[in-house]
């Protein structure tokens, strides 16, 4: 019964979803208020609808009601409570319904927090996530019904994956979903734009909150995804190029980019269609990162089992979607055009100049990985595009990109001037120059050309990072009074951008100094990498709720004292008859230690993979603090006191926040 | 004009994702089409009730063997799952007898395998033994079960992966049959 | 020892494990001097692992996998050069095998477009300043509707 009411919702939410779209539209081509007002009521009972929806397939999991086809693909008696509950976004049909779940959700916000906003705009803001629910529910109702049934009914489900059997992966998807489809706001914000013909400062300062919100989730959402890939997959590593990696690292970026030229929209009423094509491809990206995600049309590890049909309905979806917005762009981008001077050598110009850099990477983070796909579509043979290639483009764009973000938060809007900026990047650029001289050094023994240079730029970002707010603290007679005057949006910038900072220091030192070995360890013997030695004292047996698991043993030692003692394990599930790896890893913030079980022998001996990862700590560290980042800036008060921001930007000259 | 660029640039990536579609992204074609089989040289599986089993079987076999005939070469195992489902149709193909079939028993142990013909009976004109893989390396194999079409001049004419089916015999195989004499 | 493969599959092609039968002969140990140790290590991250769909030989456990590394190792010691080994493994699967696809016509543009889009982009960022200046020499006082904005202007 309660299956089959999640189903009625769903059909209940699609209609909703229908007049959502439809009635804010005719009302604002009649001019008619009711009609506009219409679309918040519709969006608050979709999302009720969907949560409803999305709560019964929940309890479908939790009582593994079997009948379900869903849940006997996804869970079984043994599978612990908490990864039940995860389970339900565990495969394409569920995890679609979460998508839908964050989509209401996010209109469902709009419909809230929308007082400052014209009733028109947030109407169609509205009406425009209502075209996309209608798709997505379309797709859900008429491809992957979650909630069909399973006749006879099995007496055993086949049980969750076990790779995704871990907590990383039990937040990463409601995060990277929040992250995805919360741009789907900015792109509605975009599309209105394009359907009123007004974009203003207003309008970017409406849209700036939403679309930082946004972002922060993405941030959030591949820092787990990464932290989850290292810990679960057991290689070591934090992120491999795959295309469905790169599928959320393309949104990211623009998205990226779009939080930037926002700003210059806001406070320079420039880049106007640049903004908004920003905001239809950064969405755009994220439903293209669905289609490939979904399709098969590319080899990857996460993708989720693949059927035509499904990837035929989400092309149609997206050409309609993305092709509709890019025409009413082609027709109404040119009224955009704006009037004002532009200097390359100022805030707005580097802002520029940042855009180039962000889009040229996502761009080639695209051609990369579509690359395969479009050989094989010319019939040309087929080819792979792997980390050579995106290290070897990727890592070379972020240089400039690096040196600017240390510009972007000192030169003042309109025209910067040298002698100026010199005075103030000074200090951080000598210091950037002695820390990635001295630290590796002092570190590692030794300066690698990588290290130095992600030493340099790692730390010239966050030292020229913290700029702006010292300047607003020394600008005032008093410490505790400089304090209080930085808004939150500053501090949120500071905190972003030093994020990136220590991330690039992670990425430059662990690729520099790390070390691995593949070895085979008989019981009681040991192995030295780098400085410290490892020793395997065998495997054992173990339990655990739903797996067998051979465990092994090893101690570390450093020098004559002992570090730690690991227990990775390999692990077998019964009901999917997978074999897993469980690494076991000691952190600390300058050094992990990780082990991972390969094959074991019959004498005993094992094949043991292990690594030493210095600093890695820090890539994902850089990702939390871009992600407080965001949560201040996105929570700046002169969002939610529009009068009284606008009266302190007259004051203050504006915020510096980029 | 220009703010009409990102439309084309869609059109064109939604051609290809149309294309991308029905494209099998996992199946790779095999370089070896058109060249000389590799050369193998490998130790004959002591099969029980072999289909012609009168012939007294040789120790090692190697291309030289079959030179002369076009002949399939199956890579195949007894723990592959594929297998299973394409033995019906190769049991076929051997009772019609339009081409030798030399199977190649890939990384197996030779009790599980004699077990499994056993059960299943034995379409394979000679089986050869590749224990460590080689042969599937220098073949190309990535996934059993692998077939693959050698002419009679001893060149690979065709490569089929994943179970063979009549559909995919018929279509891809048989027209090849008479080539490269 | 097939279910490692499967196992990381299994997210997407609900591909069972099928096996844990497959043999895996124990092979002699090919001692590599350290040079040739780092010539493996630079060389096995470029090659692709053709059952695990995304991971490198360098980073899969899956059989066919340590069947590569195997003979890749013992290519390595027999003096082969990386450009040698290379053609070795794409003369048997393809160009599939290589993470880093070769530069040929085919490839110009993956490889080349990247720089192409930087100067591109540069070029219209310029020729935008340019025009803005040109166009805000011609229009002295931009009308400027949004109030905010204006103050923010006369700063």
């Amino acid at each position: 019964m309660i299956p089959e009411l999640g189903h009625f919702a769903l059909i209940l939410a699609l209609g909703i979803a229908f007049l959502q779209t439809v009635a804010p539209l005719l009302g604002y081509q009649r001019r008619d208020a009711k009609l506009l007002a219409f679309a918040g009521s519709a969006a608050q009972a979709q999302f009720f609808c969907i949560a409803f929806a999305y709560a019964c397939l929940t309890i479908a999991f939790i009582n593994t009601d079997f009948s379900v086809a869903y849940v006997a693909q996804n869970a079984h008696t043994d599978l612990p409570m908490i990864y039940r509950v995860s389970a339900v976004w565990g495969a394409h049909e569920g995890s679609l319904l979460l998508w839908m779940l964050m989509l209401s959700g996010w209109t469902f916000a709009v419909s809230v927090f929308n007082r400052r906003i014209p009733a028109e705009l947030s109407a169609l803001v509205i009406a425009v996530l209502g075209v996309i629910s209608t798709g997505l529910l379309l797709f859900m109702l008429l491809t992957s019904n979650p909630f069909e049934r399973l006749f006879p009914v099995p007496l055993q489900g086949r049980d969750l994956n076990p790779l995704l059997q871990d907590f990383g992966l039990a937040i990463h998807p409601p995060t990277l979903y929040m992250g995805y489809v919360g741009f789907s706001v900015a792109f509605a914000f975009a599309v209105a734009a394009l359907i009123t013909g007004k974009l203003d400062a207003a309008w970017a300062r409406w849209t700036r909150p939403w679309t930082t919100t946004a972002w922060m989730f993405l941030t959030l959402g591949i820092t787990l995804g990464s932290w989850w890939a290292y810990n679960e997959l057991g290689w070591g590593g934090w992120w491999f190029w795959d295309p469905v990696e790169n599928a959320s690292f393309m949104p990211w970026l623009a998205g990226t980019a779009l939080i930037h030229s926002l700003a210059v929209t806001e406070k320079r009423g420039l880049l106007k269609s640049w903004t908004v094509l920003l905001a239809i491809l950064t969405f755009s990206l994220s439903l293209l990162g669905t289609f490939l995600v979904r399709s098969g049309v590319l080899v990857s590890v996460h993708a989720f089992a693949s059927d035509p049909a499904r990837g035929l309905f989400i092309l149609i979806f997206m050409a309609l979607v993305t092709g509709s917005a890019l025409t009413l762009y082609a027709w109404r981008a040119p009224k955009l055009a704006t009037v004002g001077e532009l200097h390359l050598f100022s805030r707005e110009g580097l802002l520029l100049l940042n855009n180039v850099f962000l889009v040229v990477a996502c761009a080639a983070i695209l051609v990369g990985t579509l690359y395969p796909l479009v050989i094989d579509a010319l019939k040309l043979g087929k080819i792979s595009v792997g980390p050579p290639y995106f290290n070897a483009v990727f890592l070379p764009l972020m240089v400039p990109l690096f040196v600017l973000v240390g510009f972007g938060a000192v030169v003042p809007w309109k025209k910067g001037r040298a002698g100026e900026t010199w005075q103030r990047l000074k200090m951080p650029a000598l210091f950037a120059v002695a820390f990635a001289i001295v630290v590796p050094l002092a570190l590692h023994g030794r300066a690698a050309l990588l290290a130095v240079t992600g030493g340099l730029l790692g730390a010239w970002t966050i030292v020229a990072a913290a700029q702006d707010v010292s300047r607003r603290i020394r600008a005032k007679p008093s410490f505790a009074a400089g304090l209080a005057s930085v808004p939150r949006a500053s501090w949120g910038m500071t905190l972003a951008h030093a994020g990136l900072g220590v991330w690039a220091l992670g990425v430059a030192f662990v690729i520099s100094y790390g070390y691995e070995k593949d070895v085979r360890l008989a019981p009681n013997a040991r192995t030295e990498i780098g400085d410290f030695s490892f020793g395997f004292v065998g495997a054992t047996e173990a339990k655990g709720p739903n797996f067998i698991a051979q465990q092994g043993e090893v101690t570390i030692e450093r020098g004559d004292h002992s570090v730690t003692t690991l227990y990775p394990q390999k692990r077998f599930y019964p009901s999917q008859r997978n074999v897993m790896t469980e690494s076991a890893v000691d952190a600390t913030l300058l050094r992990d230690l990780y082990v991972s079980l390969g094959e074991g022998f019959e004498d005993g001996s094992w094949s043991l993979r292990i690594y030493v990862k210095p600093m890695i700590r820090l890539i994902w560290l850089g990702g939390v603090l871009m992600f407080l980042g965001g949560c201040l800036a996105a929570s700046d008060r002169r969002y939610r006191l529009a009068k009284a921001a606008d009266r302190r930007l007259a004051v203050d000259g504006g915020t510096q926040a980029a | 004009m220009r703010y009409a660029i990102p439309l084309v640039v869609l059109a064109v990536l939604i051609g290809f994702f149309a294309v991308g579609l029905n494209r099998d992204p996992r199946l790779l074609p095999s370089p070896l089409i058109g060249k000389a089989a590799p050369a193998f040289d490998l130790p004959v599986l002591a099969a029980p009730a072999a289909a012609d089993t009168a012939v007294a079987a040789p120790q090692r076999l190697g291309n030289a063997a079959f030179a002369g005939k076009p002949y399939l070469v199956n890579f195949f195992a007894s723990w592959c799952a594929g297998c299973q489902v394409e033995h019906p149709y190769l049991m076929t193909l051997a009772r019609q007898g339009v081409v030798t079939l030399v199977g190649v028993d890939y990384k197996d142990a030779q009790a599980d395998v004699s077990q499994w013909l056993a059960a299943r009976g034995n379409p394979y004109a000679p089986i050869l033994v590749d224990l460590d893989g080689r042969a599937g390396i220098d073949f190309g194999v990535y996934g059993v079960p692998e077939t693959f079409l050698v002419g009679a001049d001893g060149r690979v004419l065709h490569k089929h992966v994943g179970p063979l089916t009549p559909e995919a015999f018929e279509h891809d195989f048989k027209p090849l049959l008479g080539a490269g004499s | 020892m097939r279910s490692w493969a499967a196992a990381l599959l299994a997210l997407g092609l609900a591909l069972t494990a099928v096996s844990e039968a497959q043999v895996t002969v124990e092979k002699p140990e090919i001692p590599l001097s350290s040079e040739q140790e780092a010539r493996l290590a630079e060389l096995l991250p470029d090659l692709r692992c053709l059952v695990c769909q995304n991971e490198s030989l360098a980073e899969s456990r899956a059989p066919l996998a340590l069947d590569l590394k195997y003979e890749v190792r013992g290519l390595v010691a027999s003096g082969k050069s990386a450009p040698e080994i290379k053609q070795y493994l794409v003369d048997r699967y393809g160009d599939f095998v290589l993470f880093r696809p070769p530069f040929d016509p085919r490839t110009w543009l993956l490889w080349l477009g990247p720089i192409g889009l930087v100067l591109l982009a540069l070029w219209v960022l310029l020729r935008q300043i340019r025009g803005s200046r040109r166009a805000a020499a011609a229009a002295p006082l931009p009308p400027v509707d949004d109030a905010a904005l204006k103050k923010l202007l006369d700063e």
